[in-house]
């Protein structure tokens, strides 16, 4: 069994799964509920001014049937009392000393931000999270993404946590930005021991058409909100790599958005997370998802002959290059099997109408197994991206007798390139 | 243990619900709601965490999801072919409510347990060793559960089987098209590789080793025999040859050979689920006309009304109200004489008639072997059942006993579930007497 021993940002937990600050650590009850269930670590519901709460508060879009794929929230930070949260996380601590408990907090000034580090602190907590994130109402009153999508008042603002903070402190980053890296190392400069992202996409899920109102509804009207779940997970694992792989960039991040399961995790670790976050699948399918997430890493990692965590963080970030350094020359080309095909034809329409024109339909009238024109194929994915079969197209590289080359190669060196495949001029 | 003789019967029988592929397990696994408390879990006798497997393999983590499945029924494999799902956890899938094709359970635990045998992954470790011993009287699915869980409770165990072979009625009795006799001989194998579980077969207790002995070599024992033979109906011609009882008839057509070329027409006498095997598995083998004859109604069989469609889909018919009352042939068997009964089941008066048959197979229950236990002062039978509590532990301290023996004749299941508990009881029983 592969150790799954975490630290991140100077937090340590027994793993690197942890909830992410929202419903799911609104209290001590939950939060021991969720240790007991596995969570290795759970990132406070943010602390603040108690709000107050609007009803509705969610909205998602499903897919096919599957609901929920993306989900979206109005609500705000914690709406219960100060001293309620604070004597709950001591009780967390004492009873799960080797779990991570981070207090998120957002408030205002620097004498508040002063008080509210050293009331988490007396609690217990393992770390402070700083959410210079949330997309929606707070930052209408100059908190949550206000800070975080400025570079000088993130630094500023974590200068002074890092001030008062003797427990390690993260960075929550909102990606509501046109490029995260200014905010990291924004952070990063503030003294912080770590990141974490994404919070929540400012997003409208969707319209009442027969009311003609935004959803969620509250009454007769509706606000912006912040997008996440499963569908968000491209855009975090972008901004996790982004950073991970800028060379100036050296602290640690913990990975949030869209994770479902191991294999979601997993892959941010790879992309240099060294910590990961969840909220949206537990709202929909509760604490006991971590049971396979634990079990299914462990037998990953297991398979590969990773022993820690460190053989899996960041391992694939040097992959991640800029599209410049792409090799062009590299050529594959779609293989359909025809025992395997069931013949829905599917890879054809999607590559006649979307791609490269190159499935035709069997020569013989009575097969129903397309043939693919190998010599104008580009190697797209789309059919095998389409195929409802698994393991039926297949991706297969060809040998055009040129070596690599990369367009910078072509630009700088005047390496060769291939021909063009598939632009029919 | 004797391996099976390579040309069987049961050969010819295909697979009736044949393996998913992972493109089918994918698919049917992203469409399980992962219910909360969820009900098909309640309707498993074992237990199994339903939902957990199937988002396991929907995830892809298959060795973690076939270990969910084992860590509660050790016989996951097995069940998972020979199960009436549609009577336990797929017909209390919530899809039922909503009009939509409840998931397929058996296929995916079948998918997730196969994949196990198949990559060999090593589940489980025997216990550090406690000291203790355990005897098991019969090798069916209650000891075999019950001698693997307790292994992994570190007790040294010896299975007593009066068979060639382990898997009691799962190896000689299930129909072949849910499962072969070879299919039940790996999972005995694959329960076996927890090391340490010595197996005595060719031993029939008490006529081979008495239960005074067995007592003196264990600290505790469990009894899992199952049920006798089958029963008799004490009807004149009885003897003939071509008459015969469906259990040891189904028995010599899944381990060998049994020669159908001259029967034109096969009569099965009962209305239960070895009845509905038996012509099930007759049809099968190509016998042109075969008949249930039973004597109550086709709404009274005690049969699975969906095991009992899918015969009559298969070409075999019924006679009704139907009861033998004598055989006639010279040497074998040529007819069975017959009353008609009315619906109280009382002989309706002149309607005394015959039916032809070169095989009448008797389906009409099993006898049950409690008298077996009579030494073992303590140990009450009731109807001939061993009565044990809930737990398996029988009137006499350190006896314990579950399956067909005690509960009067279940499934598989329920077999794994009491043999598996029954092991909890006992390795309480020996760490309180240590
Ligand atoms: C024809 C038929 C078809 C069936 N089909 C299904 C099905 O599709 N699905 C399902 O779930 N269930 C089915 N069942 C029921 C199922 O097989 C039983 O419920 C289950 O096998 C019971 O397990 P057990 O361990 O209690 O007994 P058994 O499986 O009967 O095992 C008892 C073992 O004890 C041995 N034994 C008996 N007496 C002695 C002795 N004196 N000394 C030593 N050993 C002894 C026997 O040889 C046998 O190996 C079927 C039963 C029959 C008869
Ligand atoms: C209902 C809801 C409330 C949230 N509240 C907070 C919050 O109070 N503080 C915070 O930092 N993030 C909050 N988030 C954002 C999550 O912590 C997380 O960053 C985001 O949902 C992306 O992860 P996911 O895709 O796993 O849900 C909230 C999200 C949701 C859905
Ligand atoms: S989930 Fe609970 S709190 Fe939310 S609307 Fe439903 S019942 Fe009310």
């Amino acid at each position: 069994m592969a150790d799954l021993t975490t630290t991140c940002a100077g937090i340590t937990s027994p793993n690197p799964f942890w909830l992410a600050s929202a419903p799911p650590t609104n209290s001590g009850e939950q939060v021991h509920r969720a240790f007991d269930a596995g969570w290795g670590g759970a990132v406070w519901k943010t602390l603040g001014q108690p709000i107050q709460n609007v009803s509705s508060r969610f909205g998602a879009i499903g897919y096919r049937g599957t609901p929920g794929v993306g989900f979206n929230n109005i609500e705000l930070i914690t709406d219960r009392p100060l001293e309620a949260n604070f004597r709950e996380i001591a009780e967390v601590k004492k009873r799960w000393p080797k779990h991570a408990v981070i207090a998120s907090l957002m408030v205002e000034t620097r004498e508040e931000w002063k008080e509210i580090i050293a009331r988490s602190e007396d609690a217990g907590a393992d770390g402070i999270e700083l959410n210079f994130g949330c997309p929606h109402g707070m930052c209408e009153r100059g908190m949550g993404s206000a800070v975080g999508q400025e570079p000088k008042v993130n630094e500023r603002i974590t200068g002074w946590a890092k001030e008062f903070a003797r427990v390690p402190v993260l960075v929550k980053l909102t990606p509501n930005v046109g490029d995260i890296v200014p905010h990291g190392m924004a952070a990063q400069r503030g003294g912080a021991d770590g990141v974490s992202l994404i919070n929540t996409i400012k997003s409208i899920i969707g319209v009442d058409l027969d009311r003609l109102v935004p959803n969620p509804r509250v009454g007769e009207r509706s606000s912006n909100g912040g997008y996440c779940g499963a569908a968000v997970r491209p855009i975090a694992l972008h901004m996790t790599a982004a950073l991970a792989r800028h060379p100036d960039f050296r602290i640690p991040i913990s990975g949030i958005g869209g994770i479902t399961n191991w294999r979601d995790a997993a892959e941010f670790l790879a992309l240099g997370a060294s910590s990961v976050q969840v909220c949206t699948e537990v709202m929909l399918r509760g604490y006991r998802i971590v049971g396979d997430m634990i079990e299914g890493l462990n037998t990953y990692m297991d398979e590969r002959g990773f022993q820690t965590l460190d053989d899996l963080i960041g391992k694939a970030v040097p992959a991640y290059s800029d599209w410049g350094d792409l090799d062009l020359n590299y050529e594959i080309v779609a293989k359909i099997d025809a025992n395997t095909c069931i013949g829905c034809q599917l890879c054809m329409v999607a590559c006649h109408d979307g791609a490269h024109q190159c499935i035709h339909p069997s020569p013989n009238a009575e097969v129903r197994v397309p043939v693919v024109d190998e010599a104008e194929c580009v190697g797209c994915n789309l059919c095998q991206i389409v195929c409802p079969v698994q393991g039926c197209i297949t991706m297969e590289q060809v040998d055009n007798g040129h070596g690599p080359a990369s367009w910078n190669q072509h630009v700088e060196e005047g390496a060769v390139l291939r021909a063009k495949k598939g632009s029919h001029g | 243990m004797k391996p099976l003789a390579a040309d069987r019967s049961e050969s010819a029988f295909e697979d009736g619900k044949p393996a998913y592929t992972a493109t089918q397990a994918a698919a049917e696994a992203n469409r399980c709601l992962y219910c909360y408390d969820a009900p098909c879990i309640k309707a498993c006798p074992t237990a199994i965490d339903i939902p957990t497997f199937i988002r396991k393999i929907g995830t892809g983590n298959l060795r973690g999801s076939a270990k969910t499945i084992f860590d509660s029924n050790i016989l996951g494999m097995s069940c998972a072919r020979v199960c009436p799902v549609e009577v336990l956890c797929v017909g209390d899938c919530v899809y039922n409510h909503m009009g939509v094709p409840p998931i397929q359970i058996g296929r995916l635990q079948r998918y997730a347990t196969d994949a196990a045998f198949d990559k060999g992954w090593p589940l489980y470790e025997a216990g550090p060793d406690s000291g203790k011993s355990v005897g098991l009287v019969g090798g069916g699915p209650a000891s075999l559960a019950a001698a693997h869980r307790l292994r992994m409770l570190g007790h040294a165990v010896t299975i007593y089987e009066s068979r060639p072979t382990l898997g009691g009625l799962n190896t000689t009795g299930v129909a072949p098209y849910k499962m072969p006799a070879a299919r039940s001989m790996d999972e005995v194998e694959w329960i076996l590789s927890i090391g340490g579980i010595e197996v005595q077969t060719g031993v029939s207790v008490p006529a081979d080793l008495s239960w005074a002995e067995l007592e003196r070599r264990h600290d505790a024992l469990f009894i899992g025999i199952g049920l006798g033979p089958d029963s008799r109906l004490g009807a004149e011609g009885e003897q003939l040859s071509g008459v015969q009882g469906a259990v040891e008839w189904i028995e010599e057509m899944k381990l060998g050979l049994v020669d159908l070329s001259t029967v034109r027409r096969a009569l099965v006498i009962g209305g239960g689920n070895t009845a509905i095997d038996a012509v099930r598995e007759l049809r099968g083998l190509g016998v042109p006309d075969v008949r249930l004859v039973y004597r109550g109604q086709e709404e009274a069989m005690s049969g699975y009304r969906h095991e009992w469609l899918a015969a009559r889909k298969e070409g075999v018919s019924a006679h009704w109200g139907t009861q033998p009352v004598a055989f006639r042939g010279e040497g074998r068997v040529q007819a069975v004489r017959c009353l008609k009964l009315d619906a109280d089941k009382r002989p309706i008066p002149g309607s005394e008639h015959e039916l032809e048959a070169d095989l009448v197979l008797l389906a009409i229950g099993q006898g049950k072997l409690a008298s077996l236990v009579q030494d073992l002062v303590g140990v009450g039978v009731s109807g001939g059942r061993i009565q044990a509590d809930s737990r398996g532990a029988t009137g006499r301290l350190g006896v314990y006993a579950g399956g067909d023996c005690v509960n009067g004749g279940k499934e598989v299941v329920n077999a794994a579930a009491m043999g598996r508990d029954a092991a909890l009881a006992i390795h309480e029983y020996l760490s309180l007497g240590a």
